[in-house]
C-alpha cells in the first residue's frame, strides 16, 4: 500500500517536473527561467528549508497545509516556518549574519543595490515577466532576485451599510463627491466617516501607495523621481495628499487622532462605526474576518477605487506585497527555489489573502469581484530605485507616517501650519535630495 | 556638618579605619596566584562588559564616521561629515527643546519623591502600604504603562471621566495627547508617575541609614520636623540627591520609551532618541544616527562633569 502510494507520488513529481520544464522551454530561451535558482538549476530539490514569514496569524494553519502539500510533491524537502511579528526589523538585523532562513521576504528597507550581496538570482526579467507580474520590483541591473507572494490593488475599504444609511447609492467619482458622501455619513449616521489610524501611522501612507490612481500612468513613480516639485498644484501627489488634508480639515475624521488603534479599527469598521479607510486590497479579508467575529455581516465590507477617474474609468495601482527571495548563503537553493515557484504557481495563496495573483494566467480572487465590477483598470506600477534613494536622502519617508501626521495635525488646526507650507517644505526637501542623489 | 555631636563622629571614623591596615598588610604578601584569583572571578563579568558594552560603543564610533545604510557590505568613510551635518541642521537639534519638559518634570519628580520619602520615614499610618503604592509603578513594564496611559488620556477616557466627577462639563476637557501644546505635559506627567518610585526608594534608603539617635537628640533640642529635614536629612542624603539630578538630566535628554510607544513621536513629541532611531531605521542613515548617538553620549558626559565641578562630592560623615 505504502509503496504503491509512493510510486504514485514519484510519478506525479516526475509529471509535474516535466510540465515545469516544458513551461520553462516554452517561455524562456536562456533555459534557467522556470525552475532552479541561478547556477543550481539541475540540482534536485532536497533538504530542510526554513521559510521566514510575516504571517504570524496563519503560520500554523494555512502554511502548515502548504508545507504538507509541498512535501507530498517533493518528498525530499521538509519546509519549516518561522513567523516574525516585527518582520521588517528582525530580518534586517538578521541579515547582518548568514542566518536569515533559506527563503525570506525581502524587507522593504533593503536597498536595491545590496540585493546581489544577499539574495540568489532567480533569472532574467525578460523571461520571468512572461509568466509573472511584478518582476521589475525586484530586478537590479538585469537580474531578478525575487518573486512576489501576491499583489495588492489599492482603493478604499468601506462599510456598505453605513453608506446605505447615509443614502448614498453610487460610488464617488471625484474627491469632492467622496467628501460630500462623508459629510452625509457624518450628518445621518453615528459613524466616524474616515478613520485615520494616525497612532499606528502606516495606514496613513496611502497617498503614496495610491500614486497612479489619479493619472492612470504606470510610470508615475519613475516620473516622480525626477520631478523637483511633486507636491506642487496639479501634480498627482498634491491631489492625493489634499484629499487626506481636506477630509481631516472638514472634520470628517475621528476627534482625537493620537489615540487611534489599528486592531480596534477593524472591529469599528465591521460594526459600522467607521465609514471608510483607504487601504490595500490585502485588508479586505481581515475586515471581513473582523465582521464575522463581531457577529455582523462580512458582506457589508466593500472595496471601492480611489475617487479619481482617468480616461473615463477608475484606476487602481497594483504593486507587489513582499517579494520572496533565496538567501545567498542557503545550502538548499534548489529546494528553496522549488518552494518559491510552488507558492507562486500552485499554492492558491493569493485567493486566501484576496490579492492579485503573481501568476499572470491566474484569476482574480472572489473578494475583488465587486471591485472589478466598478470598471476599475488595474495599473501595474513601474518601480523606481531612484525614487527610493531620493526618499531616503530627503528623510521625507513616503512610506513612513511622519509627514502625513504633520499634514493631519495641520488640517485639524493643531500645529498652526498651512497645507501650502507643508507642501513647500516637502518640495524643497525633495528637490535638494534629487540634486544630491544626482 | 558642624552641628553633629562630636562623640558620634569619632566613633564613626574609628569604625571606618579598622579594616584599612589589615588590607594593606595582605596586599604586600600576595603571591602570583593570589593576585590571579580576583581576575578569574572578574573574567566573566569583564567578558560580558566588553562584548556587550565596549565593542558596540566602539562600533558606533566607527559607524559615525561612515555613510553606512545599516546593511550594505561596504561602508564608505566620510570622516566627520555626519557631525558637521548634525550641527548645521537646526531641525536635528531642535528636538532638544522637548527634553526641557522632561527636565522640568524630573525636578518636580525629585521634589515629590523627597517629600514622600521624608514623610514616610517618620511614623505614619499605613507606612508600608504607601511605600508599596509609590514604588509600584516603577515595577510595571514601560510598554504596559504606555498603553494604560493611552487609554487614560483618550477623549472620554479615565482622566476625562474623573474630571467629570469634579464637575467638569462633558466635552470641555482638552485633547490630552491630541493638542500639541499639552501633549508633552501629559507625557512628562506619565514619566513622573513612572519614575518617582525609583527616586523615592533611593531617598528612603538614604534617610533610613541616618542613625536614629540623631533624631532623638534633635527632638530634645526642640527641632521641628522642617528643621530636622533641613539640617539633618537633607545634608546627609546630599550625594543621593546630586546623583538623582545627574540621572534626571541624562534621563530627560534620552527620553524614549513613553513618547515612542504612546505616540510614535507624533504631534511634536519627538525626542532626540526617537529621532535618532527614525533616522537609522526608517531612513537608513545609520552613519548620521550613530554620530547623533555619540553626540548624546558626549553631552551626558559633559553634564555629569559640570555637575561634579559645581557640586563636588564630599564625604558625608554623618551616616
Amino acid at each position: 500500500m505504502f509503496r504503491v502510494r509512493r510510486g504514485r507520488v514519484v510519478a506525479l513529481t516526475a509529471a509535474v517536473a516535466l510540465i515545469g520544464m516544458t513551461a520553462a522551454c516554452g517561455s524562456g530561451d536562456s533555459g534557467d527561467s522556470g525552475s532552479g535558482a541561478g547556477g543550481t538549476s539541475n540540482e534536485k530539490p532536497s533538504g530542510d528549508i526554513l521559510v521566514l514569514t510575516n504571517r504570524t496569524d496563519i503560520v500554523n494553519t494555512t502554511f502548515k497545509d502548504y508545507a504538507a502539500k509541498f512535501h507530498a510533491k517533493y518528498p525530499d524537502v521538509n519546509v519549516k516556518f518561522q513567523a516574525l511579528t516585527d518582520y521588517e526589523g528582525e530580518v534586517k538585523t538578521r541579515m547582518s549574519t548568514k542566518q536569515y532562513g533559506d527563503v525570506l521576504l525581502i524587507p522593504a528597507g533593503v536597498a536595491k543595490a545590496d540585493y546581489a550581496d544577499f539574495f540568489e538570482p532567480l533569472g532574467k526579467p525578460a523571461d520571468l515577466s512572461k509568466k509573472y507580474r511584478f518582476v521589475d520590483s525586484s530586478t537590479v541591473d538585469g537580474t531578478t532576485y525575487g518573486l512576489a507572494t501576491f499583489g495588492n490593488a489599492s482603493g478604499i475599504v468601506y462599510n456598505k451599510k453605513v453608506f446605505k444609511e447615509a443614502g448614498i447609492t453610487g460610488l464617488p467619482k471625484t474627491p469632492d463627491e467622496l467628501i460630500t458622501d462623508l459629510q452625509a455619513i457624518k450628518a445621518k449616521t453615528q459613524a466616524t466617516p474616515y478613520y485615520t489610524n494616525y497612532k499606528d501611522g502606516w495606514p496613513l501612507s496611502w497617498p503614496y501607495g495610491d500614486m497612479g490612481a489619479v493619472s492612470g500612468d504606470k510610470d508615475a513613480l519613475v516620473k516622480m523621481s525626477t520631478n523637483k516639485a511633486p507636491w506642487a498644484a496639479g501634480q498627482e501627489l498634491n491631489a492625493l495628499n489634499s484629499l487626506l488634508f481636506d477630509m481631516v480639515q472638514k472634520g470628517l475624521s475621528e476627534k482625537d487622532p493620537t489615540t487611534t488603534n489599528w486592531e480596534n479599527s477593524k472591529n469599528l469598521i465591521a460594526t459600522g462605526k467607521i465609514g471608510i479607510m483607504p487601504l490595500g486590497s490585502w485588508a479586505i479579508p481581515q475586515m471581513k474576518d473582523a465582521a464575522t467575529k463581531a457577529g455582523t455581516n462580512p458582506d457589508d465590507i466593500g472595496y471601492m477605487p480611489m475617487p479619481f477617474q482617468a480616461d473615463g474609468s477608475y484606476q487602481s495601482p497594483v504593486g507587489p506585497d513582499f517579494n520572496q527571495a533565496i538567501n545567498i548563503n542557503s545550502d538548499h537553493k534548489a529546494a528553496a527555489r522549488a518552494w518559491i515557484d510552488w507558492m507562486v504557481n500552485d499554492s492558491g495563496y493569493s485567493d486566501v489573502v484576496g490579492g492579485v495573483p503573481t501568476l499572470k494566467d491566474a484569476k482574480l480572487p472572489a473578494q475583488l469581484k465587486d471591485f472589478e465590477a466598478s470598471g476599475v483598470k488595474f495599473v501595474e506600477m513601474t518601480p523606481s530605485a531612484k525614487l527610493d534613494a531620493v526618499d531616503k536622502q530627503s528623510e521625507i519617508g513616503l512610506n513612513q507616517p511622519d509627514y502625513y501626521r504633520d499634514l493631519v495635525d495641520a488640517a485639524r488646526g493643531a500645529s498652526g501650519q498651512t497645507k501650502q507650507q507643508i507642501f513647500d517644505a516637502l518640495n524643497k526637501k525633495w528637490s535638494d535630495a534629487i540634486a544630491s542623489v544626482g | 556638618m558642624t552641628d553633629i555631636p562630636a562623640p558620634n563622629r569619632e566613633s564613626e571614623t574609628a569604625a571606618a579605619n579598622i579594616p584599612r591596615p589589615m588590607r594593606v598588610r595582605e596586599s604586600g604578601k600576595k603571591s602570583f596566584r593570589q593576585r590571579l584569583i580576583p581576575w578569574l572571578f572578574l573574567l566573566v563579568p569583564l567578558v560580558l562588559l566588553i562584548t556587550f558594552t565596549y565593542v558596540p560603543v566602539a562600533n558606533m564610533f566607527w559607524y559615525s564616521l561612515t555613510s553606512w545604510n545599516g546593511l550594505s557590505k561596504t561602508k564608505k568613510v566620510v570622516g566627520l561629515a555626519n557631525y558637521t551635518e548634525f550641527f548645521t541642521r537646526p531641525d536635528l537639534y531642535r528636538v532638544f527643546f522637548v527634553s526641557l519638559y522632561y527636565l522640568a518634570a524630573s525636578v518636580l519628580q525629585i521634589a515629590l519623591a523627597l517629600y514622600f520619602a521624608t514623610l514616610l520615614s517618620f511614623n505614619t499610618k499605613f507606612k508600608n502600604l504607601f511605600k508599596g503604592i509609590i514604588f509600584f509603578p516603577y515595577l510595571i513594564n514601560g510598554v504596559a504603562i504606555s498603553f494604560v496611559f493611552l487609554f487614560f488620556f483618550q477623549p472620554g477616557g479615565t482622566l476625562d471621566t474623573v474630571l467629570g466627577f469634579f464637575g467638569m462639563a462633558k466635552g470641555s476637557a482638552p485633547l490630552w495627547l491630541g493638542n500639541p501644546d499639552i501633549v508633552n505635559f501629559s507625557l512628562a506627567g506619565t514619566s513622573v508617575w513612572r519614575y518617582m518610585g525609583l527616586n523615592f526608594v533611593l531617598f528612603l534608603g538614604a534617610i533610613q541609614s541616618i542613625p536614629g539617635g540623631i533624631y532623638e537628640a534633635a527632638e530634645l533640642d526642640g527641632a521641628s520636623r522642617w528643621q530636622q529635614f533641613r539640617y539633618l536629612i537633607a545634608p546627609s542624603i546630599k550625594p543621593i540627591i546630586s546623583l538623582s539630578f545627574i540621572l534626571a538630566v541624562s534621563g530627560s535628554l534620552a527620553v524614549f520609551e513613553i513618547p515612542f510607544i504612546m505616540l510614535d513621536g507624533a504631534n511634536g513629541s519627538t525626542t532626540f532618541v526617537i529621532q535618532t532611531v527614525k533616522l537609522a531605521f526608517e531612513n537608513n542613515k545609520v552613519g548620521l544616527a550613530s554620530a547623533m548617538a555619540v553626540i548624546l553620549l558626549l553631552i551626558v558626559l559633559l553634564v555629569t562633569w559640570v555637575q561634579r565641578k559645581l557640586v563636588p562630592e564630599e564625604e558625608v560623615d554623618l551616616s
